[in-house]
């Protein structure tokens, strides 16, 4: 692993009211973010993610204990020398004025030009870089004020990335962004780290991109703070227990949170490939839980099985020996809601 | 094997999007606009005489030599000056506060200037007010001077509560609450103050370009000089401020270093102005507007320049309508840089919606 560049030494974060302090996260904090490496910073809401990427941004003051970056004290360093090794993406989307792309990202520029701001050849080269590693090229001559939300965000990052500074980090950047394009940007800034050594620290709640995407896990909890590579927390129980809450359940096989308890209880499936996968979905979602099933079971309970034929897939629903199939997945699942509301009249049926 | 062609350079250039050739146009249009501005007026000059006269020539008439020297070039001079600075200081207060609304007196700059006008006319004893009835050129200097010092204690405050106070919504309230205190104040000069008083002081706050001799013009020049510069170096902080303090300061702009520059250029340059032409209204917050409009950027390297030159070629139309040329008759400028202005502003806002884009409003 490379050398540390930002270090927290006995850190506490909160802020201080004018009775009391407030410190969310447990502390002493002793955190190492290093070059090359992009971390997600995740944890539930309100356990303190905000207040230490402002901390660790130099943005607020720390409660007690110091962080430092490439072995300086960062409350200790002026504004200018900062901006040269720290570069910050905010949440919320800033009022921009009447600029186009390419004058957004070389704002970046800013702690590299002289007191003119007129940018060197190597500027322009650099501006041109970040844009390119950002895939914003083809609408960086627009201006900012035509562009969707994701292409403003990608601009916004390629002007961090401009900054060239060592650390970036990011206060949930994938925030406005839709699922592909969260996923792009997630590699995006996964491939700027490793190729450039960087250190990327990014908080986010979206723990698939996490799992996709991140070298290490920093998991904020009332405890502490649990480092690791993601599956590790996973497979230890850190992430379930980071995010413990009534009424849902992590499940260790897929890496994702779920009703914890079944409203209508089992139901087998038979059947395989996407179809099968995403039949178990919906009937997850509808409240059961599914047992996929090798092989029609003997005492039979509540049974869906798919069967390819010539018109397309079939859902087959058996019931105590009763077959019905559906030529669509809506109509099965209305089919069962039915049969919940309803199961008397079912079992007259059943003895006629 | 296929042979992949090398793929096209993109076609679309990347720059920063600056028309600086608007600067030429803008400083052509001034120029103009300052030659029509010393032939025109109650007498009309030919424009040859005009330029013999400011090549050091004997005119055809004897008298133009002394309107134009005296009279009308220094108007013309303090016109420019005042409306460079209004323009410039309106553009830095309107990026400041990330506000549309905000102009050079949003920091009580003005009001501090006329309670020390209102102060000296409206209570000074009878010599004071003997001066003023003749409206003499003492009067004038014991006017100039009383809103200076109003400008300049404000300035102060101004200058005190901004090193004290860390957010800009704070500083902008305070600076609406303090005029109106500083109106109260006025309000209640005016209410035991005798008619012929009342009348100087509104005299005053109609504001005028003419009153500027050779004498003060230096003093005019100076302030507006040294506030012009501080705003041209002040550009990359303003541009860094368009993302807002926050990013500001990740870009490494020392934000309370800046907020202080800021609000000091402002406060020399607005205090200058009002101290020797009255508070001129409506410039302010019309130029930035119009340049935004015309260069379409929100880039401070561009509008600062832009504001200085676009708020002399305004300050010079409205003294120019003001003066209604060819008859005897002056119009109080303020009235005229609304009705100059406010048509303006509302056309360029409703077509063109660049302050939606700018603000976010």
């Amino acid at each position: 692993m490379m050398p540390a560049i930002l270090t927290t030494h006995d850190l506490t974060v909160g802020y201080r009211t004018r009775t009391h302090t407030i410190t969310p996260i447990a502390s002493p904090l002793n955190l190492a973010l290093h070059r090359g490496e992009l971390v997600c910073l995740m944890g539930a809401n309100g356990v303190g993610k905000s207040t230490l990427m402002r901390t660790l941004a130099a943005m607020q003051r720390p409660i007690q204990g110091k962080i430092t970056l490439d072995g300086q004290d960062v409350s200790k360093l002026p504004a200018p020398a900062l901006a040269t090794r720290l570069s910050v993406v905010f949440t919320d989307r800033p009022e921009l004025g009447l600029m186009n792309g390419y004058a957004l990202v070389a704002l970046g520029r800013h702690p590299h030009t002289d007191w003119t701001g007129r940018l060197t050849p190597h500027d322009e080269d650099v501006i041109r870089w970040a844009i390119d590693a950002l895939g914003a090229r083809a609408f960086a001559h627009r201006s900012v004020m035509e562009l969707s939300d994701g292409q403003r965000q990608k601009l916004m990052i390629a002007r961090a990335l401009a900054q060239e500074s060592a650390v970036i980090l990011l206060d949930e950047p994938t925030a406005f962004l839709d699922l592909p394009r969260r996923v792009e940007l997630m590699q995006t800034l996964q491939e700027v780290a490793h190729t450039t050594q960087r250190a990327i620290l990014l908080s986010t709640h979206d723990l698939d991109l996490a799992l996709r995407s991140a070298d290490r896990l920093w998991l904020l909890t009332e405890r502490g703070v649990n480092v690791g590579v993601p599956e590790a927390l996973i497979m230890n129980g850190a992430f379930a227990s980071a995010f413990h809450s009534e009424g849902v359940a992590f499940d260790y096989a897929s890496g994702s949170f779920a009703m914890a308890h079944p409203k209508h209880g089992v139901i087998g499936l038979m059947g395989e490939g996407i179809e099968a996968n995403w039949t178990a979905h919906a009937l997850r979602r509808v409240g059961y839980e599914v047992l996929m099933l090798p092989f029609q079971p003997t005492p039979p309970c509540l049974v869906v099985e798919l069967q390819a034929t010539a018109h397309g897939m079939v859902w087959v629903l058996t019931h105590h020996h009763h077959a019905t199939s559906f030529s669509t997945l809506e109509a099965l699942l209305q089919h069962l809601t039915q049969l919940q509301h309803d199961t008397i009249s079912l079992a007259h049926q059943e003895v006629a | 094997m296929i042979s992949h062609p090398p793929l096209p350079a993109p076609s679309t250039r990347l720059d920063l999007g600056l028309r600086p050739v608007w600067l030429l146009v803008l400083l052509g249009g001034g120029g103009g606009l300052f030659l029509l501005s010393l032939a025109l007026g109650s007498v009309s000059i030919p424009f040859d005489q005009v330029l013999l006269i400011l090549r050091g020539g004997t005119p055809e008439k004897a008298s133009w030599l002394n309107i134009v020297l005296k009279f009308r070039l220094p108007k013309a001079i303090t016109a420019s000056l005042a409306g460079a600075a209004l323009g410039v200081s309106g553009l830095m207060m309107q990026t400041f506060f990330k506000n549309p609304l905000a102009d050079p007196f949003v920091l009580g700059i003005s009001s501090g200037a006329s309670l020390g006008v209102a102060l000296v006319v409206l209570t000074a004893g009878t010599a004071g007010g003997m001066l003023l009835a003749g409206f003499g050129l003492a009067g004038d200097l014991l006017l100039v001077s009383a809103a200076a010092l109003g400008a300049a204690v404000s300035m102060l405050l101004v200058l005190v509560v901004a090193s004290r106070i860390h957010n800009n919504m704070t500083l902008l309230i305070l600076g609406l609450m303090m005029g109106y205190f500083v109106s109260a104040i006025v309000s209640l000069l005016l209410y035991f103050a005798i008619p012929e008083r009342i009348q100087a002081y509104l005299n005053w706050t109609f504001g005028s370009f003419s009153s500027v001799t050779w004498d003060q013009l230096p003093l005019l020049a100076g302030g507006v000089g040294v506030g012009l510069s501080l705003a041209l170096v002040l550009t990359k902080p303003l541009n860094a401020l368009l993302l807002g303090e926050r990013y500001a300061r990740s870009l490494g702009m020392n934000i309370p270093l800046m907020r202080l520059w800021i609000v000091g250029a402002t406060a020399l340059l607005a205090g200058t102005v009002t101290a020797f032409c009255g508070p001129i209204g409506f410039i302010g917050i019309a130029v930035p507007h119009l340049c935004r409009n015309l260069l379409r950027t929100s880039d401070h390297r561009m509008l600062v320049p832009a504001s200085i030159l676009m708020g002399a070629m305004l300050a010079l139309l409205v003294a120019l309508i003001a003066e209604l040329p060819g008859s005897e008759l002056v119009l109080p400028l303020n009235a005229v840089t609304v009705f100059i202005g406010a048509p303006i502003v509302i056309f360029v806002i409703v077509r063109q919606h660049h302050a939606h884009e700018t603000f976010n409003l």
